[in-house]
């Protein structure tokens, strides 16, 4: 097919069509807002270390009007941006956006996605988002500053903050965009995935990160619209005066918790899943062995995605929410640490008796296994009700989704976004480079977060701008210079990635089809692919992960090469033609 | 390092019991993964002359890693009822306790006190200056606790108690403080931009001190 339709410049590379041109938007967009988000969380930990002292230099530039310094308004604005750009603009973006649609295609042998046109919507849909929620950094008033959670009233009461005027009403109408994109995404995903697998590609043939993405998307389609319900509640009783969440009117402040919690809870999996799928895959490869229990890791996915709708109530443990409630939500919620341990031990059974290869894809996707058991630990201590009365809004709720989602998605990101640039791009990233980030990443990172948990130890409460007002954690300033100091290293670490990402897109080394001499189908199209992918359609003999077979002298066997003593594929050639957008 | 700050109330032990049963079992749990991980990391590095083993998984092995950290963890769900009941549904009685009214507003607490006839609510009510709260040791204090415009959350670190107050909907907490002493009380949920200016003082004190300090409280409000 490729060839014959001569596409205009604006239709390949702006308005296109091809899952993989959307892949690499989603990218780019969502490291832009990574670096945006960053920026805001040096400026609130700099608040932290030195409260209500000038800033320099880009103080000037920020804060000019207050006298360089922070305004007791602005810092509450800071938590609450700094947290809906990382979770909706960055973490969601890249992994479901820019990896989900770079990899289900092609990892599943299909030419693209079943619904390109709506691919092509979902992200053009993120662009308004995007614009719409950075506008609000220019209104008078200043951005939403109720925290990404926004419970109401205070972000229902234009008066109750600064923020809860106009950058509210951004804020929200930014996120029901944002939902809308992640509904079309992830509606065209289960439909590519179950639709328009190659033949021989059974579900249990799929690779890990397939599978990831596949649970992730039916949590997005189950779990958004009650969010975009939500926000649609919030908007109307912000504007036309209905009272849905206030209370003596008939509405339920409450309310907004459980609806934004029945989405965001799930949401925490939306982040986490394809990372586990990502680090699933890195390790089997690095380690040239097969994934240590494919089955029980799919069912610990689907066990997660089950498990994550019934434990919402574990943010409201006091919330004044029945506390007979509270016990049915420790039980599930730590029942839900099941699966994760599950998850670890079968990552641990696939690097034993292996052969690892320590590149720096594989040292990230190990990073995120060490770093995401702290974050599932020290969720244990807040599942307990009794404890979380302490720790409840405490630094080391801050600290806990800080090892999930920083220890867990960003190292998965870092991982896949090494682990398959060649592919994206045709040209390796520096390995050697890649480990000195990941080094210090990774020591800095620690640095940063670890001391959290001590702070939440002290009863120092999240999104305070000034902590030291209190008596009680006066003694704490120097262990938070210490961690704005090491967020400092952290951040200027990133510089290497970046200038390894966009040093490597210019003059990287040029890839092989198969750098990694991996299994998956991706693997056996030039790199970056073609148009449409695949010259023909592939045959699947085997799962992602036979490394080091018996049945061949090399410690590879790609899904698609037939070996004498293989099994011919369980299912026929599929009626429905793969997906051809020239055609449609 | 190593627990919570101390604590000093009627449930503040079980708690810190409870933190520090939970900080056994993770601790175990975090050491055996790191330690397994890294050694692996050592023993199964590359090397030219060998063959990574050729072996899907292991259904034993499978089942015991599910088996036993489920029991585990629902195990360590059904220990915390006990405490949780404790501190959050078996209120003590009304008549042996100290109630006390506090309401929240942007960015201050307000406590009242029952006058003569014991009850909250009433015209004989005594309200103590802004940000002040004085609570009797060795009696269950109950407070009834409500906010006024947004919601925050009542928090005393040293007596393990925190409490949201939900706009429209009062709600009641407990405690029973073991010591005196200077304490103080923070807003535990964002609630504006003076958030981090929302400070009670706290006074726990002996029966008699408190009594007292209800005295010149009724004092001073007689004479306002």
């Amino acid at each position: 097919m490729s060839g014959t339709t001569e596409l205009s410049f604006i239709r390949r590379y702006v308005f296109s069509t091809d899952h993989k041109v959307i892949g690499r938007q989603f990218l780019f967009t969502a490291l832009a807002f990574f670096t945006l988000g960053g920026t805001l969380a040096m400026l609130m930990r700099t608040q932290l270390a030195w409260p209500w002292q000038e800033i320099p230099v880009i103080g000037k530039l920020l804060y000019g009007n207050s006298g360089n310094i922070l305004a007791p308004e602005a810092y509450p604005a800071l938590v609450t941006m700094h947290g809906t750009i990382m979770i909706f603009f960055f973490i969601i973006p890249i992994l479901s956006g820019a990896l989900g649609n770079f990899l289900i295609p092609l990892m599943i042998g299909a030419r693209d996605m079943a619904f390109p046109r709506l691919n092509l919507l979902s992200y053009w849909l993120m662009v308004p988002a995007f614009l719409v929620m950075l506008s609000s950094f220019f209104v008078a008033t200043g951005t939403a500053a109720a925290g990404w959670t926004s419970y109401v009233p205070l972000s229902a009461l234009r008066d109750m903050i600064p923020g809860s005027e106009a950058g509210q009403t951004l804020w929200v109408i930014s996120l029901m965009l944002v939902g809308t994109s992640s509904l079309m995404g992830a509606i065209n995903y289960i439909t590519t995935i179950v639709m328009l697998r190659a033949p021989g590609m059974d579900m249990f043939r799929l690779p890990m990160t397939i599978w990831a993405l596949f649970v992730t998307a039916i949590l997005v389609t189950f779990a958004t619209p009650v969010l975009t319900a939500a926000l649609i509640l919030l908007l109307l009783d912000r504007s036309i005066g209905t009272l849905f969440f206030t209370v003596g009117a008939g509405g339920q402040a409450i309310l907004w918790q459980h609806l934004f919690w029945f989405y965001s809870h799930p949401a925490v999996y939306i982040m986490i899943l394809p990372a586990m799928g990502i680090a699933s895959d890195v390790i089997s490869t690095f380690s040239r062995k097969p994934l240590f229990g494919y089955k029980p890791m799919v069912y610990a996915i689907m066990a997660i995605a089950g498990l994550g709708f019934i434990v919402w109530g574990h943010h409201m443990f006091i919330s004044g929410m029945n506390p007979l409630l509270g016990m049915t939500f420790m039980t599930s919620t730590m029942m839900i640490a099941l699966p994760s341990a599950i998850k670890t031990f079968n990552w641990l059974g696939t690097l034993w008796r292996g052969d690892l290869h320590l590149t720096a894809p594989m040292l990230n996707a190990l990073a995120f296994v060490s770093t995401f058991v702290i974050g599932g630990l020290s969720g244990v201590y807040t599942a307990a009700t009794p404890v979380d009365i302490f720790l409840h809004d405490t630094y080391w709720i801050v600290g806990h989704i800080h090892y999930v989602l920083f220890g867990g998605s960003v190292f998965g990101v870092f991982a896949a976004v090494q682990y398959w640039f060649p592919k994206m791009f045709g040209r390796l990233m520096n390995d050697s480079w890649g480990k000195i980030h990941f080094v210090l990443t990774f020591v800095s990172f620690n640095l940063v977060f670890i001391p959290m948990f001590i702070l939440g130890a002290y009863g120092m409460p999240r999104r305070i701008a000034d902590p030291y007002q209190y008596e009680m954690f006066a003694s704490l300033q120097g262990l938070n210079q210490f961690m704005t100091f090491s967020l400092y290293v952290l951040a200027l670490t990133q510089v290497f990635f970046f200038v390894n990402v966009f040093y490597s897109l210019v003059r990287g080394k040029a890839a092989s089809s198969n750098p990694w001499q991996a299994n998956t189908l991706e693997w056996t199209v030039s790199s970056p692919p073609p148009h449409e992918n695949f010259h023909k359609v592939p045959t699947v003999y085997r799962g992602p992960y036979e490394y080091s077979s018996p049945l061949v002298a090399e410690d590879w066997l790609p899904q698609d090469r037939f070996v004498d003593g293989a099994r011919p594929p369980s299912v026929p050639e599929r009626p429905y033609p793969a997906a051809s957008p020239a055609s449609d | 390092m190593g627990g919570l700050v101390p604590g000093i109330s009627t449930f503040a032990a079980p708690i810190d019991r409870l933190f520090m049963a939970v900080l056994i079992v993770t601790g175990v749990a975090f050491v055996l993964v790191e330690g397994i991980l890294i050694t692996f990391l050592v023993r199964y590095r590359h090397r030219k002359d060998r063959r990574a083993t050729f072996i899907h998984g292991n259904r034993t092995v499978e089942a015991t890693w599910t088996i036993v950290p489920g029991l585990m963890l629902f195990g360590l769900a059904i220990f915390q009822y006990g405490t949780w009941r404790q501190a959050k549904i078996a209120f003590p009685d009304d008549s042996g306790a100290q109630l006390v009214g506090v309401s929240a507003n942007q960015f201050e607490w307000n406590a009242t006190y029952p006058g003569a006839d014991g009850r909250l609510g009433t015209a004989d009510d005594l309200a103590a200056p802004i940000n002040i709260l004085h609570f009797p040791v060795g009696v269950p204090v109950i407070i009834e606790l409500q906010s006024t415009d947004v919601i925050h959350s009542f928090f005393i670190p040293v007596l393990r108690v925190k409490q949201d107050a939900v706009p429209g909907r009062p709600v009641r907490l407990w405690f029973e403080a073991t010591q005196s002493g200077q304490h103080e009380l923070a807003c535990a949920e964002l609630c504006g931009l003076g958030h981090y200016r929302m400070r009670g003082q706290v006074t726990l004190e002996d029966p008699a001190s408190f009594e007292a300090w209800l005295a010149e409280l009724a004092e001073r409000q007689a004479g306002g």
